[in-house]
């Protein structure tokens, strides 16, 4: 006889049965029988409380993507789950695996705009991979194992399962499903034919000019050492994109680093004259590409891409390989030969040293500079860090100073830029990453985001080293203003409470930074503090990010930071 | 030629409504889209018209409706023999005096009068769109009150080919 138990309970059974560690979330009226059952289950399954439901899914998605498991966030209706759908669409954008649960009215109520009734099925339907709302409780269990089935398979995203109150408090004689997931219309490709293989090997043994573009899929298929097999073996130069970051190490002579808006300029200008795009689980978004009509018009592409409907949405490809990229490569990498480049590698050499001379690591400045900074954060972490950046100025100068040999050390914001996304991904990172210190860079506009979930970090007493970039702008928006609005710096200056202050209110160390040789000592001493530290670095107003692709723009067409040989060695 | 599409997808609440979201959301633009019970239970099968006429956008259009989780299968059958109909019904004004007339018209037409009232008729005509557009001119001289279209339905002639199944490698590359 089996035993019985109410919805509520056999939520948490089912997520035990997942393997949660542990939920982020925030109570309330709808999923309070939910709450009620979590005293049954304290000490086997762990509840993080959040400060506001954004910073729940924030958290959710950040442990999501440093474990490559899935991340659970709860809410009740209404605006608790509504508060969700930042956080929510974060996640779908960038394809990282979280389960969102959400109470809802009772079933007989739904439909009649009762108190907190949000229709979060239809709400998220455009910003889910898929959602539920369970009407019946003997569709529970079922639904769960379905919902975290589907968040982490295939190219993964987030899941949102509905459940009305009556069905949380309506009991069953509870049996676990345990027959094998098998849905009618969800079957994620598995690998590439055989004439797909010879025709991507055709054009691979042929090139004279191939890149490879390596996105956020070389990471989620785990196929890291596919890709560096293939760049080796074939004599083939690498660059990534932003959520591609640590598919190869920064360090690897392949490896040109990012591409895109503000990419390196030697990435952009070979992508510009390959004859041969191999493009690894990414989509060709328009931050990497720019102006579509002039993208990379000389050469083949090859896009191996775990979801169809990306392939040919952006660019047309002349190889589209719809399945898993670990796999493909596997597939391909055996028939790849290697080719003398070293035309195209000296091409790209010469690319290379003449943006080092405009590298701002070489400049003085009266001020701290947000770079120089970054680097210094760089070198006081050894380049080891796991690094959650917010959105902006800050985070494209990570992208540039901080080298990420390891995969898996950045989690960042990328198709959303959802700003007020580090502090609350960093503390759900921090459920899971042990053995890395973990640095957040977030600049002044974003922290006061989601600055609540400083209560949160000194709650659970989150290992995070949070980086403020304290420029007094919106820096990113007010760069955009110089250069394409005049200057008219319309809204962007942001007042800013003191942080140190704000640090001591919360309960934590707090410093602050304002020189280049303060930083170093300034970190040995949030490093030796156990638990979340805040450290503001107040940094030059008036600097921009370089090279910069305008939007719409052609990717050759970048905006260079002035030559110092050439130039006047002015910030602004 | 615009773009149809045979899509199977689970009996489900709110599946139609994932499906006209989707084309709503991805900015494609539905013509028509007719849904019904299909030969196996549990199973919708939908007709869906798109104004899309270039192959890329078709494909994505597929590839798209394909990832959808309820969807279990999608044929683009645009290019492909098929039997086309849609069904209309016409309420139009006919009074003694022209309802002879009006009844001449469908009977070129094979339609039927389904309904007859004393200063209207109701007329159901069934088959291609252009033969559904031809009857409404005609008709139209006679005052048309009211029209209501089921949209297109199709169904490949012949052997009915395998499923999908899972593998859209071939979708995304147009070669079904």
């Amino acid at each position: 006889m089996a035993e019985m138990k109410t919805g509520a309970e056999i939520v948490w059974e089912c997520l035990l049965r997942e393997g949660v560690e542990v939920v982020f979330g925030y109570p309330g009226g709808a999923i309070l029988p939910t709450y009620d059952a979590l005293s049954k289950y304290k000490g086997r399954i762990k509840h993080v409380l959040v400060r506001h439901e954004q910073g729940a899914t924030h958290m959710a998605d950040g442990y999501a993507r440093a474990s490559g498991k899935v991340g659970v966030a709860m809410a009740t209706s209404g605006p608790g789950a509504t508060n969700m759908v930042t956080g929510i669409a974060t996640a779908m954008m960038d394809s990282s695996p979280i389960v969102c649960i959400t109470g809802q009215v009772p079933t007989g109520a739904i439909g009649g705009d009762a108190f907190q009734e949000t229709d979060m099925t239809g709400v998220t339907l455009p910003i889910t991979k898929h959602n539920y709302l369970v009407t019946h409780i003997e569709d529970l269990a079922q639904t769960i194992r379905e919902a975290f089935y589907i968040a982490r398979t295939g190219r993964p995203g987030p899941v949102l399962i509905d459940i009305p109150k009556d069905v949380q408090n309506a009991s069953i004689e509870f049996v676990y499903p345990t027959e094998p997931i098998d849905l009618l219309g969800y079957h994620p490709p598995a690998k590439a034919s055989d004439e797909h293989v010879a025709e991507a090997l055709a054009l691979i043994n042929s090139a004279e000019r191939p890149v490879i573009l390596a996105g956020h899929g070389v990471l989620i298929s785990g196929a890291m050492q596919e890709l560096r097999e293939l760049a080796e073996k074939g004599n083939i130069p690498v660059t990534t994109t932003l959520l591609g970051i640590g598919s190869l190490p920064a360090s690897h002579p392949m490896n040109m680093g990012m591409m895109g808006m503000h990419g390196g300029s030697w990435p952009n200008n070979a992508i510009q004259e390959a004859d041969l795009l191999i493009a690894c689980g990414m989509r060709f978004d328009d931050r990497v590409t720019g102006n579509l009509k002039t993208y990379s018009p000389k050469s083949k592409k090859i896009h191996i891409e775990i979801d169809a409907s990306e392939i040919n949405k952006n660019v047309k490809v002349d190889v589209g390989i719809n399945a898993d990229l670990g796999t493909v490569l596997r597939q391909i990498n055996p028939g790849v030969k290697r080719v003398d480049r070293s035309a195209w590698f000296g091409k790209i050499k010469d690319w290379e040293e003449d943006s080092n001379e405009r590298d701002i690591l070489q400049f003085e400045s009266p001020t701290l500079l947000a770079a120089q900074a970054i680097r210094k954060i760089w070198e006081g972490t050894n380049g080891a860090a796991f690094v959650v950046t917010d959105v902006g100025q800050h985070q494209m100068l990570e992208c540039q100073y901080y080298s990420h040999d390891d995969p898996f050390t950045l989690s960042t914001s990328g198709g959303a830029g959802t700003m007020g996304f580090s502090v609350p991904a960093a503390i759900g990172a921090s459920f899971h990453v042990k053995d890395r210190e973990i640095w957040v860079i977030v600049g002044d506009g974003c922290i006061q985001m989601t600055i609540m979930e400083l209560a949160t970090a000194v709650q659970e007493n989150a290992n995070i080293n949070i980086c403020i970039i304290n420029n007094g702008y919106l820096g990113m928006v007010r760069q955009w203003q110089q250069m394409f609005y005049e200057s008219r710096y319309m809204e962007t200056p942001i007042y800013s409470p003191d942080y140190v202050k704000l640090a001591e209110a919360y309960r934590m160390p707090g410093y602050r930074v304002e020189k280049l040789e303060e930083i170093l000592p300034t970190m040995r001493q949030a490093q030796e503090h156990k638990g979340p530290v805040l450290i503001e670095f107040v940094v030059e107003q008036f600097d921009n990010v370089y090279p910069m692709v305008p939007a719409g723009a052609d990717l050759h067409d970048m905006i260079r930071r002035p030559h110092p040989r050439f130039e006047n060695m002015e910030i602004v | 030629m615009k773009q149809t599409l045979i899509a199977l997808v689970e009996d489900k609440p709110g599946v139609l409504n994932r499906v006209a979201s989707l084309f709503r959301r991805r900015n494609f633009n539905i013509e028509s889209l007719a849904v019904g019970h299909s030969e196996v239970p549990g199973i919708s099968r939908m007709t869906i018209v798109t104004d899309e006429e270039e192959l890329l956008r078709r494909n994505i259009i597929k590839a798209n409706l394909f990832k959808m989780i309820n969807v279990i299968d999608v044929q683009d059958v645009t290019d492909q023999p098929c039997v086309l109909r849609e069904t209309a019904l016409i309420k139009v004004e006919a009074d003694a005096v022209t309802r002879g007339q009006v009844m001449d018209v469908v009977e070129m037409y094979r339609g039927r009068i389904v309904d007859v009232g004393t200063k209207t008729l109701i007329v159901e005509v069934t088959g291609e769109p252009e033969k559904i557009e031809s009857a409404i001119n005609v008709l139209t001289p006679f005052n048309v009150l009211e029209i209501m279209r089921t949209g297109k339905i199709a169904m490949t002639r012949g052997e009915v080919k395998a499923r999908t199944n899972g593998n859209s490698a071939s979708a995304a590359n147009g070669k079904h």
